[in-house]
């Protein structure tokens, strides 16, 4: 195929996608799969964050529940109405910040403050090795979220309280959009030379350096750089769910983000991209009706009640960890070369 | 007096808690130490140890219940290990951590799913639920058995590990999988040991932890969970006294924290120690020195 036509496919297939994502709120606007689509997305570009850092720089950071964490609460502290300020800030007379900001202004804050953040985290954190900085990363984000409860910053975070009342994307269009343009820079990146150093000190970390990479300088810049959109990924979040309360940041969090990764295939950003609508459209409403009692006749088809989905998903899981262990691209991408390729070879196979 | 009518509950505490941890904290370790993996299940497998109790006691006397749980609780950490770590056993590191994750996630739904998520109120053991009076403070008796049933296990643990033939097998593989593999060690039958081991110590501590405190939710092992991996580290991973020990000061520290009135930074305190530890002695006050070879 010529790099023209492929290049117009492409990007025919992502305006269809984007139509398609117009027309389901105009069709179905309180569906499920407005739901699935919308948090899929936020999901997707979180999963994405997560990727660069775990499947391209070969970091095992699990610290994205944090950024996530100082995103939303950026987000939503800075972009509640001046207004409705005194009945959010009920407890704490109102809090101290007393403008409202531009949404989208408030978005890219989100990701700086992650991005500051993990800057500074990342100082003596990176130093550490594998298993290690796992932990120390999930430590970071466990403080922050303790952080965020803490009374003596409830006129900032409002404590323990829920923040409510921010303005919300009321179209599931522009959750696309900035995800895609957030992915699209991520994807850049990663085919820069800045990605190929990454991929070099995920493959050998010491032949990278002989070859001049600078270690400690390319690691920090993934961090920061996948704190930042792990930061905007929060302050979607928050808009999803139109509240936002540190409670729901624990490392549960992390530990679904980082199965997202792993079901799609670490080292693939479409990987990561399909694995997160799959993840949410079955954990969200596929399996709902496991939830459910059922009946056939008469015969109440046993097991099936309240939390039975959760377990049937963690079982599918822990088969894709087990025995499908490169997910679902492995580390390849999405290209129309290798499905045309798929096609010639089944031809192929035909014609004998 | 009146300071140590002030600080010796929390002092107390400290050191209960502290042992509890420390219980955890050899699962951890052991593991560690062997397979180089950090096995997140185990405070889940602490967890369904807890849960395990409540229902056994519901349908039978105390004498029976607490073996039951104690058998049932080591069986779930070997199916563990056989069925979500050994098939990976030359995979990277990482896919086996991503496997414990899975586990960890599957037990804390399937808690859920037979709970229906309500926390259940956890049995009073007759004798170590009593409440005795200790120089002006009352306290549960469980407070005082659970330092001496620690360091009594612990060192029953360091003589087995010291001295029998098992225990011999554990240190070699820990030292060099591969050559040990050689020398004709089965080292199936030492990681299934270290799994039945760290599950057992579980098991105690989560009789002891939940005698204190009452209740059981399906997200209860978390926090303690990662106590423990933390008291591990700061010990030195791989080091049984040295996890117990951390777990000590782990549990004093946070009690202390908690008496200054700062009871939203007992968490934090332990991950910030955590990472100062971690950055200022990256092998634990007892760990062993590696280092990274081309």
């Amino acid at each position: 195929m010529k790099k023209t036509t492929k290049n117009i496919i492409y990007i025919a297939l992502l305006l269809l996608i984007f139509a398609l994502s117009y027309v389901v709120d105009i069709i179905a606007p309180y569906s499920m799969l407005v739901t699935v689509l919308r948090k899929g997305a936020v999901y997707a570009l979180v999963a994405v964050s997560m990727n660069l850092l775990n499947g391209f720089t070969g970091l095992f950071s699990l610290g994205q529940a944090g950024f996530m964490l100082l995103g939303a609460y950026t987000y939503a502290i800075f972009t509640i109405p001046t207004a409705v300020r005194e009945s959010v800030y009920y407890y704490y007379e109102g809090g101290i910040i007393n403008f409202q900001m531009n949404m989208i202004l408030a978005m890219l804050l989100a990701g700086v403050v992650a991005a500051i953040f993990a800057y500074l985290i990342g100082l003596p954190v990176l130093k550490l090795k594998s298993d290690y900085l796992a932990i120390a990363t999930l430590g970071f984000a466990e403080i922050v979220r303790a952080l965020a409860q803490w009374d003596g910053f409830g006129k900032i975070t409002n404590g323990s309280n829920l923040l409510k009342k921010f303005p919300v994307l009321d179209n599931t269009t522009q959750y696309f959009l900035i995800v895609a343009i957030c992915i699209a820079v991520i994807a850049m990146l990663i085919h820069s030379t800045y990605g190929r150093a990454f991929k070099a000190i995920r493959d050998d970390e010491i032949a990278a350096q002989a070859m001049g990479i600078n270690l400690a300088r390319h690691e920090q810049l993934s961090f920061v750089i996948s704190a930042f959109f792990a930061g905007i990924g929060g302050a979607l979040l928050a808009i999803f769910q139109t509240t936002v309360q540190a409670n729901a940041f624990k490392s549960a969090m992390t530990y679904e983000i980082l199965l997202i990764v792993v079901i799609g295939g670490i080292g693939s950003i479409t990987g990561s991209i399909l694995g997160s609508f799959l993840f949410i459209a079955c954990s969200e409403w596929w399996l709902r009706f496991l939830d459910e009692p059922m009946f056939i006749g008469t015969f109440q088809v046993p097991l099936l009640r309240t939390g039975f989905r959760m377990v049937v998903f963690s079982v599918i899981i822990m088969i894709v960890v087990l025995f499908f262990r490169r997910g679902i691209m492995g580390d390849k991408e999405f290209s129309l070369d290798r499905i045309a390729k798929l096609f010639r070879k089944k031809a192929k196979g035909d014609k004998k | 007096m009146d300071f140590i009518a002030k600080y010796l509950p929390y002092l107390l505490a400290g050191i209960s808690v502290g042992g509890q941890y420390a219980l955890i904290a050899i699962g951890y370790t052991m593991v560690y130490g062997i397979l180089r993996l950090i096995n997140f299940a185990h405070a889940d497998i602490f967890m369904v140890a807890g849960f395990i109790m409540v229902y056994a006691s519901a349908s039978m006397p105390i004498y029976l219940s607490i073996p039951l749980v104690i058998v049932l609780t080591v069986v779930l950490g070997f199916v563990v290990e056989r069925v979500a770590y050994k098939p990976l056993r030359s995979a990277p590191r990482m896919s086996v951590m991503i496997s414990a994750i899975g586990v960890s996630y599957l037990l804390q739904n399937t808690a859920w799913y037979v709970t229906g998520g309500l926390a259940k109120v956890y049995p009073t053991i007759p004798w170590i639920s009593d409440t005795v009076t200790f120089m002006g403070c009352t306290t549960k008796r469980v407070t005082f058995i659970t330092p001496v049933l620690t360091i009594l296990l612990v060192v029953i643990l360091v003589l087995l590990i010291k001295y029998t033939k098992i225990g011999i097998a554990m240190r070699a593989v820990s030292k060099d999988f591969e050559t040990s593999q050689l020398m004709g060690i089965k080292i199936n039958t030492v990681i299934s040991m270290t799994f039945i081991i760290g599950s057992f110590l579980a098991a105690v501590g989560s009789l002891l932890y939940f005698s204190n405190y009452a209740t059981v939710t399906p997200t209860i092992g978390a926090m303690p969970g990662l106590k423990a991996f933390v008291a591990a580290v700061f010990g030195g991973i791989g080091s049984i006294p040295g996890a117990v020990i951390g777990a000590f000061i782990i549990g004093i520290c946070e009690n202390f924290i908690k008496a200054a009135g700062l009871t939203t930074f007992s968490d934090a305190f332990t991950f910030a120690l955590l990472i100062v530890v971690l950055i200022v002695k990256p092998n634990g006050i007892f760990g062993e020195s590696t280092s990274e070879k081309v």
